[in-house]
């Protein structure tokens, strides 16, 4: 069945005119990071007319410890996202390959959980972690980050290990070896694309969160970006420019990885994880 | 089965066994999710009906009811008003993205498109990016006067006479909130439906096509039915995400003009850290919980079953 040119070009105008309008606003920031005049908002004919230029990316990263602050949220990010990965995964295997009396009933209380908002639990969190002697220090907000994704995570992931089947853990069991190795030998492998979709998922969630972060850490050196991004925001309202630069850099991390697992990525991630019949 | 004829302390040692087979994977994760989600939630309900201090040393007495009877006889009606703009986000916000996400995706998915992966990633983008830096870009596209991109694109097409204050008046700092919303989570709808669209087998369009069908009868009588059990998926996704709108309040209008296109999440982040009034954040923290509880509970159990995700 041949289709008429005429609806081709429909469709096509239709698609190009959708990933315009989600791409645009992107453009018109990448734009007004080249734009180097201060203290006025840039009118969209000087953002059209600019020339590109890295001047406001280096400005931003030798500015207000920036790349600091950088390096403070890759830490975080990086130790928050194995610990999730790690914990979330021995949880979804505790519940995907035991049965023990009660499991459905803590599973479906840890779902319901997931339907609160987040917002009214960080006073209480906060309470915890002063409690603990953590307050303004990043094992504080590892904990909490690890423990609160649990739930999803383990929702995501327990999908993945039920549709691993029984038999292959045979050939683990023949050797002598135990549930420790199983998880390790059979489980893990079997669901890389899950654990990475996931990992994507969880360093995403870590990079930019504020709020947690903004109530445990105090002191000026440990703060993270998106906390340095919001104050710069503050501190030079009309710098456009600059506040794009720096908001480009803070993208980027996650943009990449996206881009360069995209293929795998969205796939794995919701056509079984999500669309488990 | 079996277990149901066995004796009952038998059963209990089996139960007991299991836990101790299962628990050295599950202890960790359980203990972080009791001590950090669901004791934060219990210690919630306690602080509602208490007039709490934060500073070592103090004490919190008990106030009984009055955190809550204090919410709703606030003569500004701020959390009325946050709870009208909640309902408000989900009626408009819902159909808008649903529908869009349906379209995108069956138009991507149109047989003869190339490069339909590149149009999923260009669409999926905003979704990947941080709602800090999208609040930040938002309002500077939507800033004031006639150099803000949206007014000078709508002055310019003589949809507007003069450039609006997008962020002064209600109804337009709602619209700037729901633009922002729904641009920034499409994509998510539209993956989703991506993927469902290419699990519909192929021989039920050919069976369609030789019984003549045209393509919106084929787009009503096949490709909808066999999209249902993701439509409920999706609706319920985006039901509960049009109800937690608080980055999309907060980092936008931070609740003004005046509190009011505020938020019940952005309303509490603000009581309480903003004002330090802890009791009545975690009172309407409590309602909120109990409201969101009830319009997902029956949603939930219905999930439960399907085991849709």
């Amino acid at each position: 069945m041949r289709t008429p040119w005429m609806t081709k070009l429909a469709v096509y105008a239709i698609l190009v005119a959708g990933a315009l309008l989600f791409v645009f606003p992107f453009i018109y920031m990448i734009l007004t990071s080249f734009f180097t005049a201060t203290f006025s908002l840039p009118r969209p004919e000087e953002v059209f007319s600019v020339t590109p230029n890295f001047i406001n990316y280096q400005v931003v990263w030798g500015k207000n410890h920036f790349a600091q602050y950088f390096g403070n949220s890759m830490l975080l990010t990086s130790v928050a996202m194995l610990g999730a990965l790690l914990v979330s995964s021995l949880t979804a295997y505790g519940f995907a390959r035991f049965s023990f009396p009660g499991k459905e009933g803590v599973f479906r209380l840890f779902l319901l959980t997931m339907m609160i908002p987040s917002v009214i639990n960080i006073i209480p969190q906060f309470i915890i972690i002063k409690n603990m002697g953590l307050v303004n220090t990043y094992a504080g907000l590892w904990l909490v980050y690890i423990a609160t994704g649990v739930v999803g995570n383990m929702f995501f992931l327990r999908g993945f290990f039920e549709s691993i089947p029984r038999e292959l853990e045979e050939s683990v069991l023949i050797d002598g070896g135990g549930n420790w190795r199983i998880y390790w030998n059979i489980y893990l492998p079997l669901s890389l694309p899950a654990m990475g979709t996931l990992a994507i998922f969880v360093f995403q969630a870590t990079w930019e969160e504020y709020f947690l972060a903004l109530t445990i850490i105090k002191s000026e050196a440990l703060r993270t970006l998106p906390i340095a991004i919001l104050m710069f925001n503050d501190k030079y309202a009309t710098n456009y420019g600059q506040i794009f630069a720096a908001s480009i850099i803070a993208l980027l991390p996650v943009i990449l990885i996206y881009i360069a697992f995209q293929k795998k990525f969205v796939q794995s991630g919701f056509n079984e994880g999500a669309v488990k019949g | 089965m079996t277990q149901a004829t066995l004796p009952r302390k038998s059963r209990f040692r089996t139960g007991l066994t299991q836990w101790l087979n299962a628990l050295p994977f599950v202890a960790v994760g359980l203990v972080g999710v009791l001590v950090f989600v669901v004791y934060p939630m219990i210690q919630n309900v306690k602080v509602s009906f208490q007039e709490f201090n934060i500073l070592p040393g103090q004490n919190s007495p008990w106030v009984g009811w009055d955190n809550y009877r204090s919410v709703f006889d606030d003569p500004n009606d701020k959390f009325m008003i946050a709870l009208k703009n909640t309902f408000l986000n989900v009626a408009v916000t819902v159909p808008i993205n649903w529908f869009l996400a349906v379209f995108f995706a069956v138009v991507i998915n149109t047989r003869f498109v190339k490069m339909k992966v590149a149009f999923r990633t260009l669409y999926y983008l905003p979704i990947v990016t941080s709602w800090i830096v999208v609040a930040l870009l938002f309002k500077y596209l939507f800033a004031d006067g006639s150099g803000g991109f949206v007014n000078y694109v709508l002055l310019n097409v003589g949809i507007l006479s003069e450039p609006i204050a997008w962020k002064s008046h209600y109804w337009s700092a709602m619209i700037m909130i729901w633009l922002f919303h729904i641009w920034k989570t499409v994509g998510w709808g539209i993956v989703i439906y991506l993927a469902a669209l290419q699990g519909i087998p192929r021989d039920l369009y050919e069976a369609a096509d030789m019984d003549g069908a045209s393509a919106t009868g084929k787009f009503f009588r096949v490709t909808l039915p066999m999209l249902r059990p993701i439509t409920v998926f999706v609706l319920i996704n985006l039901v509960n995400g049009a109800f937690g709108f608080f980055p999309q309040v907060y980092f936008i209008t931070a609740g003004g003009p005046m509190n009011q296109t505020q938020v019940i999440p952005s309303l509490i982040y603000m009581e309480a850290f903003k004002h330090f009034h802890f009791g009545e954040a975690a009172a309407m923290g409590v309602m909120m919980g109990l409201l969101v509880f009830a319009v997902t509970y029956y949603q939930m159990t219905k999930i439960g079953k399907q085991r849709l995700f």
